[in-house]
């Protein structure tokens, strides 16, 4: 598929805006909420790859992303290594435990794919309660050292803001790349119709699979980077509502394109953090829910797909 | 020994309100081919009606349960009217999307409505337990047992001895035939999600005075229906029923035998097991209702 | 180079869908297969092209194995089949179904592919060329951009064709590849049909069209009841006893219809 991007012009702006953001945004809060913007837009591309191009429903991401988060966590406290070993190790763990779930799930698809990742993610959530000797329980693993790069240290907000904007664009390249050539035309393949592409010899199951384990991956490095920068992980990183949340990102900003996930994070990072101070937690959750119903009902392909429609036949 | 038939009994009586969650579910998921994600939520919502009947109201007892099945019953309607049958045709996933929109608003909507403290609900029975030979029964749990049992018998007769059921048999065969032979499928999509969601209402308010009623508890209540459900077969009542009392006693044994901590991991493995070792559910040899 | 199918049979519980079948489709031949409804044509074809685990019998082409292969490694073999449904990618443009046709063609692995190597670039490039040479021929040059699903359903049939011989085919299996089309159309499909066999690809197609069938087949072969019961050349086939009790039989209409 050829993929929709944007205009030279429009993306050279945006990067401007990114670039410059830690410079004019003042307020060291909103700086906050874009770093978290950041971390969510790379666990929405990831599970974009999957939902959106491979169009299996993944409900059992936030397990990837809390394996990244202990893996890169427990790299720094016990092995004492730095956090880029951690998030290496990060993207490894969780690729590792994509390639098991896409092996699992080889034959199942729809609702079976969907339980059986569910499934697989409570499993390993219970795992991070119970598991006392290496994961500290309940109570969590505090004080995860920030990256250093020589004499740097990725400690400050700003700092730690352009790492997460080289990870947000290093996902974003990935991604395109992988959707503009043949690995990404067998994804959408697998989508469209499955018999039809094993007619034409595309191993569909294969293809599953490395969706599985990049999506995963890339998750995993999400995980490291919240980790790194909250500086504290609990089993609270398995929990369902981050799956949701990212389900409800990738619908939202358009499952399928390239700028919808991010579009998509960034609305729902700022979006609950702006009505904070006039809403409770339940009722934003609450607004979460019925905002998913209503984007089914009326704006199933999500914001970016219908703005690239409204801008072609105005 | 004597563990072993205490964890059985034990196990069985959980199992039997486990059934009457699956029941609900398989009905849904293979007549509707919805992945009722909200489905845990009815059983909160049973299980709130009974905590509002008996300690709100002060009603006797036995009004919580009939109380619950209706409102149940009620609110499943109106889901399936107002976001269930505007998507029929649409793919199941976004279906699937909606029911995980629903979860997530009804189970917030009890947050607000209730808080997050857990409320328990007043029961008469005592607390001494019965003791026949080595194993105790807890008198209320005897009693949810029973009941369980009785009301998956009802669902059994509504749907081999009534008209309703036997559309709704018709219409899982072949909803197209079905149709043509004068069934109406939007009526019968109704009628089969409303009698889902009240027998997880039913289910919510057998167990809600055994356990604390807390607005998150749908979400393990939706994980062991999805289990009961895989476990049995897609549309099978009758695998549900067993499925539903394999996994009470397979859970009272893990957690005496293997650890507490992973007792409600038995849901998931099951899940995954089943799923990948014998996908058309242990007791089904076709897929079918009834 | 031939494709050989011995003793194909495949039951259904049971039912006996192909009940030991054998013939031959021999290279640079348009062979038909032909049969009154529920005869097992579209069973044969899933069972020689991986679809469906015959429960005995064997398929070879060109003397190698082809049963126990999964469809995409039939394909991979050069056995590519349609189907009898409309079967495209319907979201997409015709030129990515068909770029999508062209997999096997590209050799672009995942590392050049992260890494932007230039070869992948030009790759992509030389494919998109073939692609509209496909395209091209199968008379859709001017539909594509068009996403496939909006197309008119004898076009989609067409897309569905480019895509089938974008996966290089030795052996094309059409699944009915005229149904439901206007008498314009089905000349169309005929004219392509002959155009493919000139390029050096196999013909095999299951259709109930009986003047298209007689007008293009070199070998014509007659299944009944899982059963072969005629093979020849067209004008044998018109007048074979069997072949005539057994569409009359069945009231499916002569076969010289």
């Amino acid at each position: 598929m050829r993929a929709r991007l944007p205009s030279t012009s429009l993306l050279v702006a945006l990067a401007v805006v990114a670039l410059t953001a830690p410079f004019w945004l003042t307020n060291p809060y909103w700086l906050h909420v874009l770093i978290m913007g950041g971390i969510f837009a790379v666990l929405a591309l990831s599970l974009n790859l999957l939902l959106g191009y491979t169009g299996q429903l993944s409900l059992g991401h936030a397990a990837f992303f809390g394996i990244g988060a202990y893996a890169s966590a427990l790299t720094t406290l016990k092995l004492e290594r730095s956090a880029w070993e951690g998030l290496a190790l990060a993207a490894l763990l969780a690729g590792l435990a994509g390639w098991a779930i896409g092996r699992l799930a080889l034959k199942l698809r729809g609702a079976y794919f969907v339980l059986v990742t569910i499934s697989f993610a409570g499993v390993i959530s219970l795992v991070s309660v119970n598991w006392m000797e290496l994961t500290n329980g309940p109570l969590g693993l505090p004080g995860i050292p920030a990256p250093e790069l020589g004499p740097w240290s990725f400690r400050t907000k700003r700092a730690y803001y352009y790492l997460v904007l080289a990870a947000v664009a290093l996902s974003y390249l990935v991604c395109r790349r992988l959707v503009g050539s043949r690995i990404g035309r067998a994804f959408l393949a697998l989508r469209e119709n499955e018999a039809l592409a094993e007619s034409v010899g595309i191993d569909v199951t294969r293809y599953l699979v490395l969706a599985a384990v990049i999506s995963a991956a890339m998750a995993g490095v999400a995980g490291g980077l919240y980790a790194h920068y909250t500086r504290f992980v609990s089993p609270e990183v398995f929990l369902f509502t981050y799956t949701v949340t990212m389900v409800i990102m990738v619908v939202a900003g358009g499952k399928g394109t390239l700028a919808g996930p991010i579009v998509g994070a960034l609305l729902f990072t700022a979006l609950p953090e702006a009505l904070r101070e006039v809403t409770s937690w339940q009722w934003q959750m609450l607004t979460y829910g019925l905002i998913l119903v209503l984007l089914v009902f009326f704006l199933p392909r999500g914001i970016v797909p219908t703005l690239s429609r409204l801008r072609k036949s105005p | 020994m004597e563990a072993l038939l205490q964890h059985l009994v034990n196990g069985l009586v959980l199992g039997g309100t486990y059934a009457l969650l699956g029941i609900g579910l398989t009905l849904i998921f293979g007549l509707m081919n919805v992945v009722n994600f909200a489905h845990g939520e009815f059983y909160t919502l049973g299980a709130y009606t009974a905590f509002a009947t008996l300690a709100l109201l002060g009603l006797p007892f036995l009004a919580a349960i009939p109380a619950a099945i209706v409102v149940g019953i009620v609110l499943g309607a109106l889901c399936e009217r107002v976001l269930l049958r505007p998507l029929r045709g649409e793919s199941i996933d976004s279906v699937m999307l909606v029911m995980i929109g629903l979860w997530i608003a009804m189970q917030n909507a009890e947050l607000l409505g209730w808080g997050g403290v857990a409320k328990s609900v007043p029961h008469p029975f005592p607390t001494k337990p019965l003791v026949v030979g080595p194993l105790g029964i807890a008198p209320l749990r005897l009693f949810v047992f029973v009941t369980a049992i009785a009301l998956i018998v009802g669902a059994q007769l509504v749907i081999h001895r009534t008209k309703l059921g036997r559309a709704m048999r018709a219409t899982f065969q072949d909803a197209d035939t079905a149709a043509l032979m004068g069934v109406r499928i939007g009526r019968i999509h109704t009628a089969t999600f409303a009698l889902g969601s009240g027998l997880a209402a039913a289910a919510g308010a057998l167990l809600g005075p055994i356990f604390l009623v807390y607005p998150s508890m749908g979400d393990l209540a939706s994980l062991k229906a999805f289990s009961v459900v895989i476990l049995g077969g897609l549309g099978n009542v009758a695998g549900a029923t067993f499925g539903g009392l394999l996994l009470g006693v397979v859970e009272e044994l893990g957690a005496g035998y293997i650890s507490s901590g992973y007792r409600d991991a038995v849901g998931f493995v099951i899940i995954i097991l089943v799923l990948l070792l014998r996908p058309s559910g242990l007791f089904a040899r076709t897929e079918r209702i009834g | 180079m031939t494709l050989a199918v011995r003793d194909l049979a495949v039951r259904f519980g049971g039912v006996t869908a192909l009940d030991g079948v054998s013939f031959d489709v021999r290279a640079g031949t348009i062979t038909s297969l032909i049969g009154p409804n529920g005869a097992g044509k579209t069973t044969a074809f899933n069972a020689i092209t991986g679809y469906l685990r015959p429960s005995g019998g064997r398929v070879t082409y060109d003397d190698a194995p082809l049963t126990g292969l999964r469809p995409c490694d039939v394909a991979r073999r050069g056995i590519v089949r349609t189907f009898q449904k409309t079967s495209v990618f319907p979201a997409l443009t015709v030129t990515d179904n068909v770029m999508i046709g062209l997999h096997l063609r590209g050799t672009s692995g995942l590392a050049a592919i992260l890494a932007g190597a230039r070869r992948v670039l030009e790759e992509e490039r030389s494919l998109r060329g073939r692609a509209g040479e496909i395209i091209a021929l199968v008379g859709l040059e001017h539909r594509r951009d068009h996403v496939a699903s909006a197309l008119p359903y004898g076009e989609q049939r067409l897309v569905e064709l480019a895509v089938a011989l974008a996966a290089r085919p030795r052996v094309l299996l059409l699944d009915e590849p005229a149904a439901g089309m206007t008498g314009v159309e089905k000349d169309t499909v005929s004219r392509l049909i002959r155009t493919i066999r000139g390029l050096d690809i196999t013909v095999f197609l299951v259709e109930h069209d009986m003047r298209l069938v007689m007008g293009i087949s070199d070998v014509v072969i007659v299944l009944n009841h899982g059963r072969v019961i005629a093979e020849g050349a067209p004008a044998e086939i018109q007048t074979h006893p069997e072949v005539i009790r057994a569409y009359l039989g069945t009231g499916g209409g002569a076969a010289g219809r």
